[in-house]
C-alpha cells in the first residue's frame, strides 16, 4: 500500500485553526464591471505595503488596463501555476505556494472565478476559505450579480445570467467595500473602452450597461454591503448574548418540489430570510405521488444542496400528503412564514391550489408564494419516469381489463340469453373496479368507458347500436364511469401510502438493523467492516474506511476487500478528514477524484472518513441515496465515539485499579514496617541493664532501632509523594505554632539545643496542610542539627512582605558546598563530611515533595555572611489568609 | 465505676501480640490490670464480660472497622484511647468527634501512652462533676467564677479566650478538636472556621506562656486539636 503522507500544509492549517488566527477577507464590491474595483484594491494594498506589512499579489486582472498595470507594479507576484486541460493550458492561482509563502496579506481578484478542472477546489471562493483558514489576510473584488442570492434578480431585470455565482454567507464575514461610481461616469468609461468587455458577450453586455441597469444594480450593492453589516452586527449581538432582540423574530420554512423551479424558491426563501434576520429551513415533502423523474431529481437534490451552501436547515420529510406534511413541518418549527413556489396542478383529483389546502388545515404561518415563470414546463409524461411509446399504446393492464370487459360481456350475454338484464349493469363494476384497483386511474377511465360501451352496445335497446333510447339506462352509464374514478382515486392512494411506508420502513429497517449491528461492536476494525459492507449493499458501490493511526489515515475496511487507494484519493480523504467536509467526486472540493469521501464525525471532531465509488468509474455515486449513507455515518460515528470513549473508560479502570493496589500496598507495607519497629524499640526500653556496659549497649541499639523508625518514616513519605498520593487537607495554620510543635516532637533529638524562634506575633496565617507543614518543619530542622555543631543555635524565622511570607530554618554549620544548593533537595543526596547522627539522604527531598504538593517553594543557600546554610520555604500570597476569607 | 482502691482495669485491643506484651509490660508496672484482645469480635467479649475501665483501641483491626468498636465501648462508659497511623489526621478527628478521648499514634512511646492513659482515667473519674478549679503549672483556672489566675494576679481574657481555654480545662492533658472547640465556644455552624482558634491560641499563648513557640500551657496537635498540658 501506498502511505505517501500528502497535503503537508494541512498540518499547518490544523495548526492554525487550534490557534483559532482566521485571516481577515476584505471585499471590494461593485455594481459593474469597470467600476475600479480592482484599481481600488490595489491602491488600499499598497497602502498597507508601505506601512511595511508582507503583501503579495495572489491573482490579479488587469485586462490591460494601464492604469491598473502600473498600480501592481511593485507587489510580489506569486506565479501562477499551469494546468493542462484537453491539450490547453490555463493558468491558475497557486494555493499552495500562496499557503507556503505566509504573506500578512494576499491579493485575490474576482472572487466569483470558477477554477479550471484539476484544481483542488471548483470555485475560487474556496481557495480563498482555505488561505483565510491559514491565517492570511485577503483582499479580493466581486460583481453584486455574482452572488447567489441576487443572480436571479440581476437576471431578471438585466438578460444576463451569470454562472459563476458564490454563496452569500462568504459575505457574512467579510468587511465589505463598495466601489460605486455614478452610472453615468460608468458608462463614460465604457465607451472610452476603460472597462474590458469580452469579445462574444459585447452585444449582450451592450444592454447590461444601460443606464437604468446600472441603477439598479448600484441599489443592489449598496443594500447587500448594508446587510452584510447587519449580519456582523447580529453575530456580534449573538457572541454577547444579546439575545432578546430577535428571539421573538420570523422563521422561515421554505418548500421546495421536485421541479425545475426549486432553485428560484431556494434564492428567494434566502432573500426575505436575510431580509429578515430570520432563520430558515429548505424542507421537500416526500409523498408517494411525488416519485419524480431522475433529471428532476437531480434538480431537488441541487436546489437542497444549493439550499444548505446558503445556510439553511436543510430536510426532506416523507409525509401522505404535501399539504399535511407542511402544515405538519411548519407547526413543528413554529414556522411564521412559509415559502411556496408557485404550484401547478398535478391531477384531476388534486382538488384545490396548495394554499387553500394549507389554509384549510389551519396553518398558522403566513404564505409568500414565488412564482417560478422563469421554469421550464416538463412535460407530464416524464412525470413518471421515462417515456415509452409501446407501453404507453398498449399497457398489460388495459389489455387484461379489455379481456375483462369482453369476458364479462359475453357472460351477460349468456344471461340475457336467460332473460334478466336489469341486473348485468352490476357485472360490469368487476373489471372496472379491478382495472382501477390494480392499474390506476387511466386504466380504470379506460375500462369505464369500455365497459359502458359494451353495455350500451349488447344490453341498452336499442341493442347492438351505441344509442341509448330510454334516459334511466344514462344513468347506469355515468355511474359505471364515477365508480371508476372514485374506486381508481381511492385505490391510487392507498397504494401510494402503502409504497410510501414500504420504502420508509425498508429505510427504516436498513438503519435499525445496522444501528443493532454497531451496538455489538466493539473494535473499531469491526466496526469498519460493517459500516463498508452496509454502505456497499446501500449504494450499489465499492467503499473503503480510513482512520487515523500514527497520525495518518490508514484503511481499516473496504469493500470488496482487495481495494486500494491511489496517492490522489489519499489526499482527497485527508482533505476531507481535516476539513470535516465531503469532498471528491460529485462534492465541489477536487471533484476529479474517482471517490467521492465523507467524513464519519461524532462531538465535533471527525473520527473516520468513508469513500465511495461507483464500480464503474464514469458514473458517479447515486446522489438521492447519499442523505441514507449519511444517516449511516451519524450512526456509525456515535458507536465510534462510544467504542473510543470505553477504551478510555477501560484504560482509566486500569489505571484506578492500579492505583488501589498501590495505595492498599503502601498502607499495609507501613503497617508492617512500623509494627515490629514500635514493639522492638518499646521492648528495649523496657529492659532494665544489669551495669553500665549493658546500658549503653542497650541505648546503642534502641538509637538504631529508632534510626530505623525515622528511615521508614521517610521512605513511606517518599513514595507517597513520587507516586503522587499526597493528600491535602489545608486549614490556616499559625507558623508559630507549627514551629513550636515540631521543635516539642524534636525535643529528645535537640536536647539542650537552643532553638532561636523569630516569628511576629502578627504574622498572617497561612492556608496550609499542618501534617505535611509538620513534616517539613521536622526535616528541615533535623537536618539543621545534623549539619551543626552542637554548641550552635539553629535559627527559625519568617518574613512577611509584599507577596508572600519566608519561612527560613538557619543553621551554623559549615554551609553548602558552591553548586549544590538545588541538589540537596534531590533524592539520596547527602553532603560530603556530614557525620553519622542518622541522616536519611531523603529528608530535603521529602520537604520538597511535600512543600511543593501544598504550593510552596523550597531553595537552600549559603548565608550572607558565609556561616552555615539557610533553608527557605516560601508561601506565596496566595496562600496567606486574609480577614475577609471566611466571609 | 471503679471503687477506690481497687485496680484500674485496661483492655488492649491490637492484632499484634508484639504490641499487646509490650503494652501489658507497661501497664502492669504501672499498677493495672491489662485484658488483651486481638480482633472486634474479643474485644465487644471483654468489654461485656471484664467491664474495663479504659479501652486502647487499635482502629487498624482484622475483621471490622475500629471506628465500629468506639460506639459499644462509649456505651459501656469505659474511657477510650485509639491507636491510629501517624498520618491519619482524619482518622483521628473521626474518632474524637465519635466520642474517643484521646489517641496515641503509631509507632508510639511507651511513656506517652502510659500518661494519656493515666490522663483519661482520671478524667473519666471527673467525668460528671467537673473540678471547680483546674491548675497547671502557674496558671489557674476558676471554671466557677470564671477567673483565670498566673501566679496568682488575674488575667484579663477575652470572652472567646477564657471559653477556649475553659474548654481545654474541662479535660486537662486531655486532646479537644478544632470542631469540638469550635461547636462549644463559637456555636454550631462554626466547626470549620479555624482561624478563629489560631486567633485566639495565640492571645492565650501571650497572656499565660513565657516563651509561646515551647506551647508550656496550651499545646499544638497539628491538624487535630489542641491539648492543656499539666
Amino acid at each position: 500500500m501506498n502511505t505517501i503522507r500528502p497535503d503537508p500544509d494541512a498540518l499547518l492549517r490544523a495548526l492554525n485553526r487550534q490557534d483559532g488566527v482566521r485571516g481577515r477577507l476584505k471585499l471590494f464590491l461593485g455594481a459593474a464591471p469597470g467600476v475600479g474595483k480592482t484599481y481600488e484594491m490595489l491602491m488600499q494594498a499598497a497602502r498597507r505595503r508601505d506601512a511595511g506589512e508582507d503583501v503579495v499579489i495572489g491573482v490579479i486582472e488587469t485586462h490591460g488596463r494601464a492604469e491598473t498595470e502600473q498600480r501592481a507594479t511593485g507587489f510580489e507576484i506569486i506565479p501562477r501555476r499551469a494546468i493542462d486541460h484537453r491539450g490547453q493550458t490555463l493558468h491558475e492561482m497557486d494555493l499552495d505556494a500562496i499557503i507556503a509563502r505566509r504573506p500578512a496579506l494576499v491579493l485575490i481578484d474576482e472572487l466569483a472565478h470558477t477554477n479550471a478542472p484539476g484544481c483542488r477546489h471548483d470555485k475560487r471562493w474556496q481557495d480563498v476559505e482555505e488561505v483565510l483558514n491559514a491565517g492570511i489576510d485577503v483582499y479580493s473584488t466581486l460583481n453584486v450579480q455574482h452572488l447567489e442570492s441576487l443572480n436571479d434578480v440581476v437576471a431578471s431585470f438585466a438578460r444576463l445570467r451569470v454562472r459563476e455565482t458564490l454563496p452569500d454567507r462568504v459575505l457574512d464575514h467579510a468587511e465589505i467595500e463598495v466601489v460605486d461610481i455614478p452610472p453615468g461616469e460608468l458608462i463614460e468609461r465604457l465607451k472610452a473602452g476603460k472597462v474590458y468587455v469580452p469579445q462574444e458577450a459585447s452585444r449582450a453586455l451592450a444592454h447590461f450597461f444601460s443606464h437604468s441597469n446600472l441603477t439598479a444594480l448600484r441599489e443592489l450593492a449598496l443594500r447587500r454591503a448594508a446587510q452584510a453589516v447587519d449580519v456582523q452586527m447580529l453575530d456580534y449581538l449573538r457572541a454577547h448574548a444579546l439575545e432578546g432582540t430577535w428571539a421573538a423574530g420570523e422563521r422561515l420554512l421554505v418548500a421546495v418540489g421536485a421541479d425545475a423551479g426549486a432553485h428560484e424558491v431556494v434564492r428567494a426563501g434566502k432573500r426575505l430570510a436575510d431580509s429578515l434576520c430570520a432563520p430558515w429551513t429548505v424542507v421537500h415533502i416526500e409523498t408517494g405521488h411525488s416519485s419524480p423523474a431522475s433529471s428532476l431529481r437531480e434538480d431537488l437534490s441541487a436546489a437542497l444542496h444549493l439550499a444548505s451552501q446558503l445556510g439553511a436547515q436543510v430536510a426532506t420529510i416523507p409525509a401522505g400528503g404535501l399539504a399535511e406534511g407542511l402544515a405538519h413541518m411548519a407547526a413543528d418549527l413554529r414556522a411564521t412564514i412559509l415559502v411556496l413556489g408557485q404550484g401547478r396542478r398535478r391531477s384531476l383529483f388534486r382538488r384545490d391550489a396548495l394554499p387553500a389546502q394549507l389554509a384549510a388545515l389551519g396553518l398558522g404561518a403566513a404564505m409568500h408564494i414565488v412564482p417560478c415563470a422563469a421554469a421550464p414546463r416538463r412535460p407530464v409524461a416524464a412525470r413518471d419516469g421515462e417515456f415509452d411509446l409501446a407501453a404507453w399504446l398498449l399497457p398489460p393492464g388495459l389489455l387484461i381489463s379489455g379481456a375483462l370487459t369482453a369476458c364479462v360481456t359475453f357472460a351477460g350475454v349468456m344471461f340475457a340469453a336467460l332473460g334478466s338484464v336489469t341486473n348485468i349493469a352490476l357485472l360490469y363494476l368487476l373489471p372496472v373496479m379491478l382495472a382501477a384497483t390494480r392499474y390506476g386511474l387511466w386504466t380504470g377511465i379506460v375500462t369505464g368507458l369500455l365497459s359502458s360501451l359494451a353495455y350500451n352496445f349488447f344490453f341498452i335497446p336499442p341493442i347492438h347500436t351505441f344509442t341509448i333510447a330510454d334516459p334511466q339506462n344514462l344513468i347506469t352509464v355515468v355511474v359505471l364511469l364515477a365508480v371508476a374514478l372514485v374506486v381508481s382515486h381511492m385505490a391510487g392512494r392507498l397504494r401510494d401510502t402503502a409504497m410510501l411506508s414500504r420504502a420508509s420502513a425498508v429505510r427504516s429497517s436498513a438503519l435499525a438493523g445496522f444501528a443493532r449491528q454497531l451496538t455489538g461492536i466493539g473494535a473499531a476494525g469491526e466496526l469498519g467492516r460493517v459500516l463498508c459492507e452496509e454502505g456497499a449493499g446501500l449504494l450499489g458501490c465499492y467503499t473503503v474506511l480510513l482512520m487515523p493511526e500514527d497520525g495518518a489515515l490508514a484503511q481499516i475496511a473496504a469493500s470488496p476487500k482487495e481495494i486500494t487507494l491511489q496517492a490522489l484519493d489519499r489526499v482527497v480523504a485527508q482533505w476531507s478528514f481535516d476539513n470535516r467536509k465531503p469532498a471528491g467526486r460529485g462534492s465541489d472540493t477536487l471533484s476529479a477524484a474517482e471517490w467521492l469521501f465523507l467524513p464519519v464525525e461524532a462531538g465535533g471532531k471527525a473520527l473516520a472518513v468513508l469513500g465511495v465509488a461507483h464500480p464503474d468509474a464514469a458514473q458517479p455515486v447515486r446522489a438521492d441515496l447519499l442523505p441514507m449513507l449519511t444517516s449511516f455515518l451519524d450512526q456509525a460515528g456515535l458507536a465510534l465515539d462510544r467504542i473510543r470513549l470505553e477504551a478510555e473508560r477501560g484504560h482509566l479502570r486500569r489505571l484506578e485499579e492500579r492505583d488501589a493496589l498501590r495505595a492498599a500496598l503502601l498502607s499495609s507495607v507501613s503497617h508492617d514496617l512500623r509494627t515490629p519497629l514500635t514493639a522492638v524499640i518499646g521492648l528495649l526500653g523496657d529492659l532494665m541493664p544489669a551495669d553500665p556496659e549493658q546500658e549503653r549497649v542497650l541505648n546503642l541499639a534502641r538509637a538504631e532501632a529508632e534510626r530505623l523508625q525515622r528511615f521508614v518514616a521517610n521512605l513511606l513519605d517518599m513514595v507517597r509523594i513520587e507516586t503522587g498520593a499526597v493528600e491535602l487537607h489545608p486549614e490556616p495554620v499559625d507558623l508559630a505554632e507549627a514551629v513550636g510543635s515540631a521543635a516539642h516532637d524534636l525535643r529528645r533529638l535537640l536536647g539542650h539545643r537552643k532553638l532561636a524562634v523569630d516569628i511576629a506575633a502578627d504574622l498572617p496565617l497561612v492556608r496550609l496542610d499542618p501534617r505535611l507543614l509538620h513534616h517539613c518543619l521536622i526535616n528541615l530542622i533535623e537536618n539543621a542539627a545534623h549539619y551543626s555543631p552542637a554548641d550552635t543555635p539553629i535559627r527559625i524565622e519568617a518574613r512577611a512582605d509584599t507577596d508572600g511570607l519566608d519561612l527560613a530554618v538557619i543553621d551554623e554549620g559549615p554551609g553548602l558546598p558552591p553548586g549544590s544548593e538545588t541538589r540537596v533537595f534531590e533524592t539520596f543526596t547527602r553532603l560530603e563530611g556530614s557525620d553519622r547522627k542518622g541522616g536519611t539522604g531523603l529528608g530535603l527531598a521529602i520537604v520538597k515533595g511535600f512543600a511543593e504538593a501544598m504550593g510552596l517553594q523550597v531553595s537552600a543557600a549559603n548565608r550572607a555572611d558565609g556561616k552555615g546554610a539557610c533553608f527557605t520555604l516560601r508561601m506565596p500570597g496566595g496562600l496567606l489568609w486574609k480577614e475577609n476569607d471566611r466571609s | 465505676m471503679t471503687a477506690p482502691g481497687k485496680l484500674a482495669k485496661i483492655l488492649v485491643v491490637d492484632d499484634e501480640m508484639a504490641i499487646r506484651r509490650l503494652l501489658r509490660g507497661s501497664l502492669s508496672r504501672a499498677g493495672m490490670d491489662v485484658v488483651e484482645a486481638s480482633n472486634a469480635r474479643e474485644a465487644m467479649a471483654a468489654l461485656d464480660i471484664d467491664k474495663p475501665d479504659l479501652v486502647l483501641l487499635d482502629l487498624g483491626l482484622p475483621d471490622r472497622d475500629g471506628q465500629e468498636l468506639i460506639g459499644p465501648v462509649k456505651a459501656s462508659r469505659a474511657a477510650l484511647l485509639v491507636v491510629s497511623a501517624r498520618d491519619a489526621t482524619a482518622q483521628k478527628v473521626a474518632a474524637l468527634d465519635l466520642g474517643a478521648d484521646d489517641y496515641v499514634t503509631k509507632p508510639f512511646d511507651t511513656d506517652e501512652v502510659l500518661a494519656r492513659v493515666r490522663v483519661a482515667l482520671r478524667n473519666r473519674l471527673l467525668a460528671d462533676n467537673t473540678a471547680p478549679m483546674v491548675r497547671f503549672g502557674a496558671v489557674e483556672v476558676d471554671l466557677a467564677a470564671r477567673i483565670v489566675r498566673r501566679d496568682g494576679a488575674e488575667v484579663h481574657l477575652s470572652p472567646k479566650e477564657y471559653g477556649f481555654l475553659a474548654e481545654l480545662a474541662r479535660y486537662p492533658g486531655r486532646v479537644v478538636s478544632h470542631a469540638a472547640i469550635l461547636r462549644a465556644v463559637w456555636g454550631p455552624g462554626q466547626e470549620q472556621a479555624v482561624e478563629y482558634l489560631r486567633v485566639a491560641a495565640r492571645g492565650l499563648r501571650r497572656k499565660l506562656e513565657d516563651v509561646p513557640v515551647e506551647q508550656s500551657v496550651i499545646r499544638n496537635e497539628p491538624g487535630v486539636g489542641y491539648r492543656l498540658m499539666l
